[in-house]
């Protein structure tokens, strides 16, 4: 079992869904993720994703896409965030999911990036624009020969074709886009929602994760009640941005994650 | 690069071009397009419609025109013009528009959005919206709104939205990525009519399709013209490459034809001052497609430069990677000097304003056609009008005084 594994295990034990925030690393500077990624263990998070910027990245709302610009701006390379983790996911204890586009990792090269994310101790891989089919062997089995999830995202425009394909690629769990849009808070959730995850989660033997605007504890515990983890990522991001240098920002984001982490049941 | 040359042939990549590398959100819409597309092309319905709308309503055939002033001005190859800045709004973009279109109506889609850079595409796409009653949102650089001015006011007269995109470089790349954005967002309803040989398959052999048009009338007119169906020389601009593989794709079994395909230089070679991706590409993933790419050693998407904004975006078609590979095509580059300086000899010797797009192929015919022998035959892509380059040139002419 990987660590992803047994944190589902462990949630699913305890009846509840996992918690897994979203920042993007480096924003405003490594130096400060390290910090608020140990807000967020401190307040409840039982998985991590950690964005990986890139100068053009289409599936983001506004408030990722600033994210993004102000860590590039703040000099955040691959090996610089790959740095970072092998620092600190001893520390943190729990899984690392990299949620990141496809050009990086490429120009990197992917049996490098594979090594590399494997010694630094990167537990799993979402790449948003990667389909399974043009995975194969270079991406998805690198990663897997080296212990690394691969994580695959379905949407609303799922047919039941993708659905299988998608869960014959994903290891760790499946990602779940609530909604057909960029990420960002936009108020409601989509009324099929519910639906359409209680029917996934029939079909995928991997745990469901669901993310996407999903901003607020209100929303957090709804959707809790038909996915396996709940992924909550531009209502933080938007306040990294929002205190910028302030000395609370720490602080103010813990509080801010442990009420979604409540919200969960946790 | 662990890329393996010796990769097969798959559907949708040129070589090891191509692909189709989008948000799962895409795929189902993806394959919707393709499914419409391969079954539209083949009926005859379809094809009588496009070809009829190309003929009466954007006016096709273009002329070829012998350009005899410039061809004694060079003194060499004889030059020929085919004139895309003719058709309707101006430039080759509304071949591709009207195709697309037609498939959004097919396929009951009743809302279009675009990307522009030059403005051409945005018009061209706000034009066949207005024929073809759909809603149509076109996404713009802010830098470029600047630029192409009057191609803001043509889309919004003609019923368009225009939405201003101030991320990035504020050009053409950022506007196909707020594209993107809507499109992911309103899938159902909404076609994207991407307006060059890029993004995920089946977008570049579709437009290539569309385009192709402007190599097989060229052909046919040499026959009459010329006495032989073929040019010796094809010189066509590179932005994402639609009007040269439009040119170029009549001609890819004839080997006599050497075919040239003319990139942007911009002010330099330093990476963010030009848009030769083949002089400072390296292999990446952008827009959806795997392609010659300008970007930094983090696989981060570098700015361009380019007196066009047709021209000035970081990557290139795939199929002419594939194309350059082979050595069936060359590549070359032209900065925004010599380009200028192309677009007033156009005027001058054959009263005609080209495109700033265009401008660079005819600087590279110009470097070419004195040193080739008389009876040579050169075909160059005039593929836009200048109309909308006025204000640019006056600009650039004044700074350099």
């Amino acid at each position: 079992m990987s660590p992803i594994d047994q944190a589902f295990a462990r949630t699913k034990n305890q009846k509840r869904a996992a918690f897994i925030p979203y920042l993007t690393a480096g924003d405003p500077n490594l130096e400060c993720t390290e910090e608020l990624l140990g807000a967020l263990v401190d307040a409840g998070a039982d998985l991590i994703e950690l964005g990986v910027p890139f100068s053009d990245p289409i599936a983001d709302g506004p408030v990722n896409q600033r994210a993004a610009t102000r860590a590039l701006a703040g000099g955040a390379t691959l090996s610089g965030i790959l740095d970072l983790v092998s620092r600190n996911r001893d520390r943190l204890g729990i899984p690392i999911v990299l949620f990141t586009y496809f050009n990086p990792l490429f120009v990197c090269g992917l049996g490098r990036f594979a090594e590399q994310a494997s010694s630094s101790g990167v537990d799993g891989v979402l790449c948003v624009d990667l389909p399974p089919h043009e995975a194969a062997e270079e991406y998805t089995q690198a990663l897997r020969d080296r212990g690394v999830d691969t994580i695959f995202l379905l949407a609303p425009t799922s047919d039941r074709y993708r659905v299988r394909e998608v869960a014959a690629a994903s290891t760790g769990f499946v990602y779940y886009v609530s909604r057909t849009g960029v990420t960002g808070a936009t108020g409601e959730l989509p009324k099929e929602l519910v639906r359409e995850a209680k029917k996934l989660r029939r079909r995928l033997e991997q745990p469901l994760a669901v993310g996407f605007g999903i901003s607020t504890p209100e929303q957090a515990g709804a959707v809790s009640k038909v996915a396996d983890g709940v992924v909550v990522g531009s209502a933080l991001v938007r306040t990294v941005e929002e205190m910028g240098d302030d000395p609370e920002l720490v602080k103010r984001l813990e509080g801010q994650a442990r009420q979604l982490a409540e919200a969960l049941g946790r | 690069m662990t890329e393996n040359p010796e990769v097969q042939e798959r559907p949708g990549y040129f070589g090891p071009y191509g692909g189709r590398y989008v948000p799962e959100t895409l795929m189902a819409p993806i394959a919707e397009l393709e499914s419409a597309y391969d079954k539209q092309r083949r009926k005859r319905k379809f094809r009588r419609r496009f070809e009829y709308l190309l003929e009466h309503y954007a006016g096709r055939p273009t002329p070829l025109y012998f350009a005899e002033r410039l061809t004694a001005e060079l003194g060499g190859a004889r030059i020929y013009l085919k004139r895309e800045d003719l058709l309707h709004t101006g430039a080759h973009k509304i071949n591709n528009a009207i195709g697309q279109v037609l498939l959004a109506e097919v396929m009951g889609k009743e809302r279009v959005i675009a990307e522009t850079g030059a403005g051409q595409h945005g018009v061209a796409t706000a034009t066949a919206a207005a024929l073809l009653g759909r809603s149509c949102t076109i996404y713009m650089g802010t830098e470029d709104m600047v630029r192409q001015r009057l191609n803001v006011e043509r889309m919004r007269l003609l019923g368009a939205e225009v939405v201003g995109v101030d991320s990035g470089s504020r050009t053409l790349k950022d506007a196909i990525n707020e594209a993107l954005r809507d499109w992911v967002t309103n899938v159902r309803n909404t076609h994207y009519v991407l307006g060059s040989v890029l993004g995920p398959d089946p977008y570049p052999r579709m437009v290539r399709d569309f385009q192709r048009v402007i190599g097989e009338e060229t052909k046919k007119q040499l026959r009459k013209q010329a006495g032989r169906a073929w040019p010796d020389v094809a010189i066509a601009c590179v932005g994402g490459g639609s009007n040269s593989l439009g040119l170029f794709s009549a001609f890819l079994d004839d080997e006599r034809v050497r075919l040239i395909g003319v990139e942007a230089g911009g002010t330099g070679s330093e990476l963010g001052r030009h848009a030769a991706r083949f002089k400072g590409g390296t292999l990446g993933v952008l827009h959806g497609t795997k392609t010659l790419v300008l970007q930094d050693e983090e696989g981060q998407v570098a700015g361009t430069h380019s007196v066009s904004a047709g021209l000035d975006y970081p990557a290139i078609g795939p199929e002419h990677v594939s194309l350059r590979d082979s050595g069936r095509a060359e590549y070359t580059s032209v900065g925004d000097d010599e380009a200028i300086e192309a677009f007033h000899l156009l005027a001058r010797t054959e009263g005609i304003l080209p495109a700033l797009e265009s401008a660079h192929a005819i600087a590279e015919a110009a470097r070419r056609a004195p040193a080739l022998m008389p009876e040579t035959v050169l075909v160059i892509n005039l593929s836009g009008r200048g109309d909308k380059d006025v204000e640019s040139v006056l600009a650039y002419d004044e700074q350099r005084e």
